[in-house]
């Protein structure tokens, strides 16, 4: 038994943080919310020990749905060892003595900030999103009182007129990210600041989603297998980003990419956004057009360390 | 100036009154309007004419009485019997809502080709090209240049965010158009240029048309019926030349009489 179990079992904390009458709270909003997709529910969230912004409602969610046995994974922009992610996953392996993981197939929940792993999840997953701004309307419908109308009648030709200004602004849909849907026909919904480019995979998802927004104080949910179709216009089809060449690392295509500077001489790369992706390719032996380039090694190095840090 | 297309009302009022509390907002107001009719609802401020107004286009519900309206399929509904969402979509389609301040009726952060666009979206509309393009066929015939679509109202004069308001509203093919003081807060000049505007739209589309208005030079240029207002109640109505030429109550000889001294 380590120092931070035994902090658990003295009862300094709940487990999980919260108060089981809390939970109980957050679990009606999200049994709630699963029971009708894409409607964003209100409750009551806590002040939580850790600024808005980092994520408070996803770590709402999280704590109210965590059990002993799981095994939580924590990524912000596609990583786990961002100064976020790793405080964040600090948190619930102090406060829930949790077992922890970098790897996607071993998680039973994912709590992200942007991104949707680009290994497809399973029906025993739970996805937990930290949702910044829950309402899509938001942009062009600063009262609340109309917006919560336009839902209840759905009435949403103003998130085409969105997407029409983008259209006469940009000559396409240049919204990247928290690009909106429709779920199950029904409900307009803003996943949040996650890249249009997770958008299809939001669609027909084996795992449930839950998405938790702690200042705005809204939890929503998409049930496993249920229809989530971006908005679009019949002669601007939604599209996802194209990247035109592979993970320098590990050679992956269709995947997500960010852009690394490798060197003050404009060397750059693009790599896997997905870190713990790349690094099980990588293991498996794939190997990318930059893999041998030694400034490029550093930058995929801290698969090594992040090797230690799950274990 | 018989342009009257139907037989049947569009919109009849029945004994419609509107309280604050004990205060009248407007009291025993009963009238049917015609396709292609433009009624012109007169009084100075307070009289009960806005109120009247907002009952009429349902965004202010009447204390008691009825407004029944024929729907496209030709049935005859109680406007406060719909659904909301029924009676939204009406706004949103067979009516039209002309603001005195544009920005009341305009997106002033959208563009004003997405501003005349936004009620086909509305009705389910997705083909980005044709919505385009009947917005800048719009633009036009309210005489705003297709090189402003993308410009959003807040770069507009006063005038051209008052016709954009009316392009938003008219771009459905509406059936009856509510207009609150629709040229009031315009220069002279721009007033006369929208009033001819108005007219010719009113006209060639066949509208009906309730406007609300204190400046009775425009109830005569637009209207063919008039509804004198005061304390709440309709004092006087009739065919418009009538009575503006020869009104039957001291007050409205009143009201007309002064605007002969301007
Ligand atoms: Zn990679």
């Amino acid at each position: 038994m380590n120092a931070t179990a035994q902090i658990f079992d003295q009862g300094e904390y709940n487990f999980a943080y919260l108060d089981e009458q809390t939970k109980r709270m957050i679990r009606r909003a999200i049994l709630k919310g699963i029971a009708i997709p894409g409607y964003q529910v209100p409750f009551a969230s806590r002040e939580m020990p850790m600024p808005y912004g980092w994520g408070t409602g996803g770590v709402q969610v999280t704590a109210s749905i965590l059990g002993k046995d799981d095994c939580l994974k924590m990524i912000d922009q596609g990583s786990d060892d961002t100064t976020n992610a790793v405080s964040l996953r600090g948190f619930f392996e102090k406060t829930a003595n949790v077992r922890t993981t970098y790897e996607t197939s071993e998680a039973t929940v994912i709590q992200t900030r942007h991104r949707i792993p680009e290994k497809e999840l399973r029906e025993d997953q739970v996805l937990v999103f930290q949702v910044p701004i829950p309402e899509p309307l938001r942009f062009l419908e600063p009262r609340e009182t109309e917006t919560r109308k336009m839902h209840a009648l759905e009435d949403y030709g103003l998130m085409h007129v969105k997407l029409y200004e983008d259209i006469a602004k940009n000559g396409h849909i240049a919204t990247t990210y928290a690009y909106p849907v429709m779920v199950n026909d029904r409900y307009v919904m803003d996943p949040s600041p996650t890249p249009k480019f997770d958008n299809p995979k939001i669609d027909e998802m084996a795992a449930l989603q839950l998405y938790g927004a702690g200042r705005e104080k809204r939890i929503y949910a998409i049930p496993p297998y249920t229809k989530v179709k971006s908005l679009d216009f019949e002669d601007y089809p939604f599209e996802v980003q194209k990247f035109d060449k592979p993970c320098g690392l590990c050679g992956a295509e269709h995947v997500y990419l960010d852009e690394v500077i490798l060197d003050d001489k404009g060397g750059r790369m693009f790599v896997c956004s997905d870190s713990d992706y790349c690094e099980e390719r990588r293991a498996a032996g794939h190997v990318g057009p930059m893999a041998a380039n030694p400034a490029a090694q550093q930058i995929g190095g801290h698969g090594t360390n992040a090797e230690e840090a799950s274990r | 100036m018989n342009v009257f297309k139907a037989d049947d009302p569009l919109l009849q009022v029945h004994n419609v009154p509107r309280y604050y509390g004990d205060r009248i907002g407007c009291t025993d107001v009963s009238f049917d309007l015609w396709p292609g009719e433009v009624l012109a609802i007169v009084g100075e401020s307070g009289s009960g004419k806005t109120t009247l107004l907002n009952c009429l286009s349902t965004r202010l519900a009447p204390t008691a009485g009825a407004i029944e309206y024929r729907m496209r399929d030709g049935s005859m509904r109680n406007l406060y019997q719909l659904s909301e969402a029924a009676r939204r979509l009406l706004m949103r389609t067979d009516w039209g809502f002309v603001h005195q301040n544009a920005a009341d009726g305009l997106r002033m952060n959208v563009s004003a080709g997405a501003n005349v666009g936004e009620r086909l979206m509305a009705v389910g509309d997705r083909h980005y090209g044709k919505i385009r393009e009947t917005a800048d066929d719009w633009l036009g015939r309210v005489e705003i240049a297709s090189d402003r679509i993308d410009d959003d109202p807040r770069s507009f004069s006063g005038g051209m965010r008052q016709r954009l308001q009316i392009a938003r509203n008219l771009v459905t093919h509406p059936r009856l158009v509510f207009m609150d003081e629709p040229t009031g807060g315009l220069d002279v000049s721009v007033q006369a240029r929208l009033l001819d505007l108005l007219r010719r739209l009113v006209a060639d589309l066949g509208l009906s048309v309730v406007i609300v208005t204190h400046d009775l030079a425009v109830a005569r240029l637009l209207s063919h019926r008039i509804m004198v207002m005061r304390h709440g109640r309709v004092i006087e109505a009739g065919l418009t030349d009538q009575v503006l030429d020869d009104p039957r109550e001291p007050y409205s000889q009143l009201l007309v009489s002064s605007i002969l001294q301007v």
